[in-house]
């Protein structure tokens, strides 16, 4: 069941990179990450890849394999056909480090931007209380691994450097989708979304659920009931109207 | 679905006090999977977390303890700084010597480990994997990478794999010494628990011996069964070069 595959990595720095092409032998059951491993023993010893569990959940091996945003280690190799090329890219939307590996840290500073769980002053631990069902809604988004395959296959960001400054990322944008639907925050989530982490930058294309390893449906779930609470606010005629009252009371 | 047993965690660790989590090298604390003696032969599930809760504070509570307790601030000798770059860096000089790739030597190395010091263990077993790994040591001092110091994985690997070999070594010559079944340690040659042995734990001492046992006071067969000492050659002189770094750092503090 062993064959040679043709794979095509790119090797390079922040400076410049080539796509090289590799032989390599597959064995059954193996996936893209084993191939990178296995290259990495045969021709290429100092070729740069990230990774940690092997089993889909740390979110350390994102690469673009045939273009597509994937885990390299839940990537089968029986995916392909024998005699296909296998093109392996670093994440596009972020800078490269050197081959496989790319500085991620856009999405650490996205993440420090969102403001951590506010509950009400006046209650103290342990006598938060809210219904199942709350808490059920929540729970699909605690799946995420942070793998950024979301934010990388973004098109907001993607090929926009420009747009980095001001747009989250359906990543950061479902965190705060996911605060802004707990019972107990008492934080303003809705105007920030909007103002502070560019959720109008999304055209709900999907591509982020697409691409999304443990198939949160962030779009259907995150983003567009996050959109249609900051339509409601911020557009809403009664809500407008009574702004305006309230502003003319207390000036 | 091909199912399979892999390494998911480690027993034994470096030997910590239980009070303060301080190594026998001064200065040095070490708390959580990578210290010995918490979990005995066994870990029960959700055990490492309270151990890093616990030894975790302790070691934080030490280290302070420790520091405050110093007269003044610890040097580093500039000879010792040198000889650890020149040791790191050597992998980036036997390039040009034509020295194995560490990736091959840490294939070896787990394969070894894998079969021979695996899950159901045998006392010829281990012993052959013994000798392999006097081989390995042999192959990991002379590993060679290409590249630069950049986001090197061969590199990395090449300053890990001594690491791993001290680990596998100490694994390998405990798990032959004790000669019963318990816990994570199968023999297919002592197949049953052995109560004179429930007191004992096996240390390993680059410095001095080798081996010896720690027991309670008045376990038997300790005191009649000597330890043996661990003469192995090029092993050896791995254990005894972090010897030397241990007794460099005595040196250092009185600076």
């Amino acid at each position: 069941m062993t064959y040679d595959a043709h794979f095509r990595v790119w090797r390079g720095d922040a400076e410049s990179g080539e796509l090289v092409d590799y032989p390599v032998a597959v064995n059954e059951g193996e996936v893209v990450l084993d191939i990178i491993h296995r290259l990495q023993q045969t021709e290429a010893q100092d070729l740069a890849v990230r990774w940690n569990c092997k089993a889909g959940k740390c979110g350390s091996c994102s690469v673009e394999i045939n273009g597509k945003p994937r885990l390299a280690c839940m990537t089968r190799m029986s995916t392909f056909d024998e005699d296909e090329t296998i093109t392996v890219t670093p994440l596009r939307t972020f800078p490269v480090v050197r081959d496989l590996v790319t500085d991620v840290s856009f999405n650490y500073t996205k993440a420090r931007e969102v403001p951590s769980f506010a509950p009400p002053p006046e209650l103290a631990p342990g006598e938060y209380r809210m219904q199942q069902v709350d808490v059920e809604r929540s729970q699909e988004f605690r799946k995420c691994i942070e793998c950024y395959l979301c934010q990388n296959t973004c098109h907001a960001v993607r090929d926009h450097e420009e747009n980095k400054e001001a747009f989250s990322g359906p990543r950061y944008l479902m965190r705060i989708a996911e605060l802004d639907m707990h019972p107990l925050d008492v934080a303003d989530r809705k105007e920030a979304a909007q103002e502070e982490h560019g959720l109008g930058y999304c055209n709900i294309t999907k591509c982020c659920t697409e691409v999304c390893p443990e198939h949160i449906k962030i779009t259907d779930n995150a983003l567009i009931p996050l959109k249609e609470r900051v339509v409601d606010r911020k557009y809403d005629p009664v809500v407008w109207l009574g702004k305006k009252i309230f502003k003319r009371a207390g000036a | 679905m091909e199912v399979g047993p892999t390494c998911h965690y480690v027993m034994g660790g470096v030997e910590v006090d239980p009070d303060t989590a301080m190594s026998k090298v001064p200065g040095l604390f070490a708390a959580g999977e990578v210290a010995g003696g918490m979990h005995g032969s066994n870990r029960l599930g959700g055990n490492s977390l309270s151990d890093l809760l616990v030894f975790g504070r302790r070691a934080g509570l030490g280290a302070a303890e420790y520091v405050d307790g110093l007269a003044g601030r610890p040097a580093v000798r500039e000879d010792d700084l040198q000889a650890a770059q020149d040791r790191a860096l050597l992998p980036f000089s036997t390039a040009t010597e034509g020295g194995e790739n560490p990736f091959v030597v840490q294939l070896e190395l787990q394969k070894t480990m894998h079969e021979f010091v695996g899950i159901i263990r045998k006392a010829d077993e281990m012993e052959m994997a013994l000798k392999k790994l006097e081989d390995i040591a042999t192959r990991t001092r002379t590993v060679s990478v290409t590249g630069h110091r950049e986001f090197n994985p061969g590199w990395h690997l090449a300053l890990d794999l001594r690491n791993m070999l001290l680990v596998s070594l100490c694994v390998a010559k405990a798990a032959l010494e004790r000669q019963e079944s318990r816990g994570g340690h199968t023999r297919d040659d002592f197949p049953v628990m052995d109560s004179d042995w429930r007191h004992v734990l096996l240390v390993l001492s680059a410095l001095g011996g080798g081996q010896r046992r720690a027991g309670a006071p008045g376990a038997g067969r300790d005191a009649a069964r000597a330890a043996r000492p661990v003469r192995d050659g090029r092993a050896e002189e791995v254990l005894h070069r972090r010897g030397t770094g241990r007794a460099r750092a005595d040196q250092g503090e009185k600076a």
